[in-house]
């Protein structure tokens, strides 16, 4: 186990130093010059080169690449062009937004997907069975920003129950405020993400019903909840969680869109703004900081794979996770 | 999903060259109701899309922090009213020199900083300094570049010397932010003598001021404000519905109006902006090199309807490029009004019997998609083939604005008096009228704010007449503010926002 952890940091150091590279290449092909957005009208070509000069986008791609590479080992996300303030604080403090969200959203999802996806196996021959498979399909087609809009006129705009967007000034200071302004973006993500969840929990739970290990353990005595508990859990589990980790990972990413519906300052919108501005060191901030907690999701998702199923412990990357 | 557009407008065409002192326009007026007492200690909710980058002004700060901080938290010498009029702020007087080159400021009695220091004369001159500094992005930082010299005789007493004569000096000066000489950290805090402190910025979401005890002047009519910044139009306008938050400071899109306008309780405020919609013509190039292709061009438009599908019903027509607020405004509307029969005349005079095709370089974003095919549309009639090259706001930066490569383009101008422009034949519309540039530069050197007045209305109007640019319509100002809110300011004019006059009841 050991080694296989060491291995493993190792492929995720890796994985980090290639995504950094090719990050920076991709940024720098952008059409555009970042210097556009800092001087006004009327700027001097002189004002302009100066202005790029103090970004440091006059500099050899190379020497950007050196400069930017030693400024991430020292943990220095650099300074944003536009607002020459740090991106590492500003990064930290959009966390404090799209963390809770992204995990409160995953728990939600997870704890509807996981009973509905059972039920819509177990009963499928019985009308709500195939409501719950027929709902989740539509569910899929569903985009983000329409549900939003949803929530937010029926519970913020008639009922008046939530705020319709925003996030308290003084952040988790204002507990009340800010778990009350997070309810309607969480579910919102959260039923999303449990619409595609329900499906592959659904095709898991119908292999472990139709299986012979099932049928074994039922005809040597065991009830049927004991039968699901001690050995069909544990098989369906295995796919659905390489599955839930690859939903995690772009929720984190597709928060740029919830966070835009409702007004929220995580880090997709400070993505956005930073796209919009040409501000590479906050792109690429952002983006390395993402990269990260995508990776270290995969490892965590391998990792719990390799414990739920034992047949997994031989080999390096798990059930097919990357 | 509708992310904000990166404003050309707000980050690239920030810069006014401004001439002059404002002669016209009555005190400070808000808008709303006033009656019945109000709540001295309310705390009012701004809503706000335009969110500072930093809070120094001098440093890239941007439409945002001018917006916020500008009369609130920081004051200059002189002050620029929501009319457009220039009052006397931080200076209790001033004098001007016989050769109009000595300017001597008093300095009002009793001003101290938020961080309890005394005002005086070495701040004003750090503080202008501050804008002329080398590294300085101030929008401001050409007009002021006359000063030749800051002297301090005494604590209480600033004396500018100019290289030339420059009758806008004292307009330049409101927007001169006075700071605290020793202060530290601008980009994050601040040390103003305004009637409001910086409570707290938490970046991406909001930013509060609360009222200062020791201002004075007349303290804030309510306690605190917060600017509570969005990136979506829609998601600021729920916020005003669900009481999020208690006035917007400038709508984008008619849209969303009709939901305020039909409840008693929302106050929708249709102020004058400044900002101005051109088809700037690349006059240096074919065919807009002859003025009658431009008047017929201009003629074949009708801007009325235009300004209709776009606003519905709000927004003005001007037909120069000067607005309502500016004191040198006068209604060109006549001047190549739409005139379908006359712009065919005009065409077959220059010899364009038969029509022409011309690439029209439009910005992606809203409204210039919309509007470049109600040109194209129009100008068919007369026999006139539009091609619309659709380009990212960096692209126009580059082609058209750096490199005047374009035949004709659709931009939005933001600045109040930003007809100095036309004197300048460098500029991206090449516009290039020996008469146009005198008046314009006579008009900065004049002795008397009549004077300049005089000479800008004949170079306006010389313009208008030139059809140099077709000036489509102005855009409205649309404040919308729960009614029981009043005192605010109307006209946004150069992004201002003064809170201190709010009253919430």
């Amino acid at each position: 186990m050991t080694r296989y952890l060491v291995r493993r940091l190792v492929f995720l150091l890796v994985s980090l130093a290639l995504a950094s590279i090719v990050l920076f290449v991709l940024l720098r092909m952008l059409p555009g010059d970042p210097a556009n957005a800092l001087t006004s009208v009327g700027a001097s070509p002189e004002q302009i080169a100066a202005a790029r000069h103090s970004i440091g986008s006059d500099r050899p791609l190379p020497q950007q690449f050196a400069h930017w590479i030693g400024q991430l080992a020292g943990g220095d996300l650099g300074t944003s062009f536009v607002s020459s303030l740090p991106v590492g604080p500003e990064v930290a403090q959009r966390l404090n937004v799209t963390v809770p969200l992204t995990l409160s959203a995953f728990v939600l999802a997870v704890l509807i997907a996981v009973p509905a996806g059972f039920l819509a196996a177990y009963k499928r021959h019985t009308w709500y069975g195939a409501l719950l498979n027929g709902v989740s399909q539509l569910g899929i087609a569903v985009p983000v920003f329409w549900l939003g809009m949803i929530l937010i006129a029926v519970f913020a705009l008639n009922a008046g129950w939530l705020p319709s967007g925003g996030f308290p000034q003084d952040g988790w200071d204002a507990p009340g405020d800010a778990i009350s302004s997070l309810v309607l973006p969480v579910v919102t993500v959260a039923l999303v993400m449990s619409a595609s969840l329900i499906r592959y929990v659904r095709s898991a739970a119908l292999d472990v019903l139709g299986s012979e290990y099932l049928r074994t353990a039922r005809a040597l005595g065991s009830s049927f909840g004991r039968a699901m508990w001690r050995h069909g859990l544990r098989n369906a589990a295995v796919p659905v969680i390489s599955v839930l980790g690859i939903e995690l990972a772009s929720t984190l990413l597709g928060a740029v869109v919830v966070e835009s519906v409702y007004a929220l300052p995580g880090l997709g919108s400070l993505l956005a703004t930073g796209i919009a501005q040409h501000d590479y060191p906050v792109i690429q901030g952002v983006l390395f900081v993402s990269t990260l907690a995508v990776l270290l999701i995969g490892f965590a998702a391998d990792l719990v794979q390799r414990i739920v199923d034992p047949r997994l412990r031989g080999r390096l990357s798990g059930g097919g996770v990357r | 999903m509708k992310l904000r557009k990166k404003p050309l407008s707000a980050g690239v065409l920030t810069l006014a060259l401004a001439v002059t002192l404002a002669a016209c326009g009555g005190g400070a007026h808000g808008g709303g109701a006033a009656n019945g007492a109000y709540d001295k200690n309310a705390t009012v909710n701004i809503g706000s899309l335009y969110e500072p980058q930093n809070l120094d002004n001098t440093a890239g700060g941007g439409q945002g922090v001018t917006e916020a901080l500008n009369g609130n938290v920081y004051e200059g010498l002189f002050r620029l009213t929501d009319a457009g009029k220039v009052e006397k702020l931080l200076a209790q007087d001033y004098k001007v020199s016989g050769d109009g080159l000595t300017y001597t400021f008093t300095l009002r009695d009793g001003v101290t900083f938020h961080s309890g220091k005394k005002l005086t004369s070495q701040d004003v001159k750090y503080s202008l300094e501050k804008v002329l500094a080398k590294d300085s992005q101030s929008a401001r930082k050409a007009d002021l570049e006359v000063v030749k010299d800051i002297a301090t005789p005494d604590a209480k007493t600033v004396r500018v010397t100019l290289s030339k004569k420059s009758v806008s000096f004292v307009y330049n000066l409101s927007y001169v932010w006075v700071i605290n000489s020793q202060a530290k950290e601008l980009k994050t805090t601040e040390d103003g003598t305004g009637p409001y402190k910086l409570n707290k910025w938490t970046r991406g979401s909001a930013l509060s001021l609360d009222r200062f005890a020791g201002y004075w002047g007349d303290a804030a009519k309510n306690k605190q404000v917060v600017f509570h910044y969005y990136k979506d139009a829609t998601a600021l306008n729920n916020a005003l519905l669900t009481n999020g938050v208690d006035v917007v400071t400038s709508e984008q899109s008619p849209d969303a109006l009709d939901q305020f306008k039909s409840q008693r309780n929302y106050k929708v405020n249709d102020g004058n902006s400044t900002t101005k919609l051109l088809l700037a013509f690349n006059d240096k190039a074919k065919p807009f090199t002859d003025v009658k292709v431009r008047q017929a061009v201009s003629a074949a438009i009708d801007d009325k309807k235009l300004l209709d599908s776009v606003w519905g019903g709000y927004g003005k027509l001007i037909g120069s490029m000067v607005p309502p607020t500016d004191p040198w405004y006068e209604d060109l509307t006549k001047v190549n009004a739409y005139d379908v029969d006359k712009a065919k005349k005009l065409l077959a005079e220059a010899g364009y019997a038969k029509g022409f095709s011309f690439t029209l370089d439009t910005p992606n974003y809203d409204p210039h998609p919309t509007v470049a095919t109600f040109i194209k549309s129009q100008l068919a009639k007369v026999g006139i083939t539009v091609e619309i090259n659709t380009i990212t706001p960096d692209q126009w930066y580059t082609k058209v604005y750096k490199n005047h490569d374009f035949t004709a383009t659709l931009q939005e101008h933001v600045n109040d008096r930003d007809l100095v422009w036309y004197g300048n034949p460098d500029f991206y519309w090449g516009y290039d009228d020996k008469q146009v540039q005198n008046w314009i530069e006579q008009a900065e050197r004049a002795s008397t704010t009549d004077e300049q007045t005089e000479l800008l209305k004949k170079a306006n109007r010389k313009t208008a007449e030139d059809a140099a640019s077709d000036w489509l319509y102005l855009y409205p100002q649309i404040v919308v503010a729960n009614s029981k809110l009043s005192g605010y300011p109307v006209n946004g004019l150069n992004s201002q926002f003064f809170a201190y006059n709010i009253e919430k009841r």
